[in-house]
């Protein structure tokens, strides 16, 4: 596939049909080429990082992708094991990867962040999501510390204010937990009112 | 014509207030352009589908004995998730207390449940198929006025 240098391209991952209509049509009416395959396996694939090669090989163009976007529950390979994969990657571990669930469970998000997902983002995915999903790609900033204080999102009129969230013990490089200047490049949380088991 | 897009705009006004849309359906109309000028209706359709599809995978599910609430509890799952995805927003609301009885393996309880999610999703349907009948009638009435000219 042609892509133009200008254009970003996500690969968007997700075994729901209708998510990935949707998640399409989002990246698309924002200016981004699409990819969307419906599985972790086929992500790996696209990449060229499946089983049978170890990394991705020039037979041809190189494959530029800017942004990874996944659904964590997946069967076979979740959202997150797909992460971890793509990070293991000495070509690939610089791709923002963002996660998708329709559960707002703590533990899952945090270790999503941990493992060094860009952010994680509630479902259903909205257009003010996608929005800040192109200021990853346009930063693309290399070696973002993977332990910044999580940062909160009014963009969107369905966030909440979360209760204060305590970091984990890591070392983190010089840029303090609440330093303006890096919004855009922090893991960001969106907390939903709605999004209640 | 005006007529016809009263009609419109009031139908789905009541559709909004009575809880049977959200505002990730809004979103969806939002990504409707030239480009894509018939987006909602193809996702709507897809949702008609799969909701069909999981709504008799469920009912046969319960009907087996045992029943496995593990598997109907992932049919719902991913029912609220296509619901939550359109923006139908009281099916997505029944799908969470269905789910909440296959984790309590409450069969009774599933039972009700199915029959309150058919009956849902029957209400959206019929709802959104007349929603769609209005615009496709303000279409027609709008070409033929060009024509006329």
């Amino acid at each position: 596939m042609e892509t133009n240098s200008e254009e970003v391209h996500v690969l968007a991952v997700d075994d729901s049909l209708i998510d990935r209509k949707v998640i399409e049509r989002l990246l698309k009416i924002s200016a981004c080429k699409v990819t969307a395959v419906d599985s972790g396996i086929r992500a790996l694939q696209f990449l060229g990082l499946d089983e049978q090669r170890e990394n991705s090989e020039s037979d041809g163009s190189p494959l530029k992708v800017d942004l990874v976007i996944t659904d964590y529950c997946m069967p076979e390979m979740t959202g997150y094991e797909l992460l971890k994969k793509i990070k293991e990657s000495s070509t690939f571990k610089e791709i923002p990867v963002v996660i998708m669930s329709s559960e707002n469970v703590l533990p899952r998000i945090d270790r999503c962040l941990e493992e060094g997902a860009k952010d994680f983002i509630i479902k259903p995915v909205k257009l003010c999501d996608v929005k800040r999903l192109k200021g990853y790609m346009a930063t693309r900033e290399v070696g973002v510390a993977i332990n910044n204080k999580p940062k909160l999102e009014e963009a969107c009129k369905h966030s909440l204010s979360p209760p204060s969230i305590s970091s984990s013990s890591s070392p983190s490089p010089s840029s303090s937990p609440l330093s303006v200047s890096s919004v855009i490049d922090s893991p960001i949380r969106r907390f939903k009112m709605t999004d209640t088991e | 014509m005006d007529h016809l897009h009263r009609k419109l705009r009031d139908h789905e006004a009541a559709m909004f207030q009575q809880g049977y849309l959200d505002d990730q359906f809004s979103q969806l109309q939002k990504l409707q352009d030239d480009t894509s000028p018939d987006f909602v209706i193809e996702v709507m359709t897809m949702f008609f589908d799969d909701s069909e599809k999981l709504l008799n995978n469920m009912s046969r599910a319960l009907e087996q004995v045992p029943v496995n609430f593990k598997q109907i509890d992932a049919h719902a799952h991913q029912q609220k998730g296509s619901s939550a995805s359109v923006g139908a927003a009281r099916v997505k609301n029944v799908c969470g207390t269905f789910r909440n009885f296959c984790e309590a393996q409450n069969l009774e309880g599933c039972v009700r449940c199915l029959q309150q999610l058919q009956q849902e999703y029957s209400l959206l349907k019929n709802n959104l198929k007349y929603l769609f009948k209005l615009q496709q009638e303000i279409k027609t009435a709008g070409r033929s006025i060009h024509t006329r000219g």
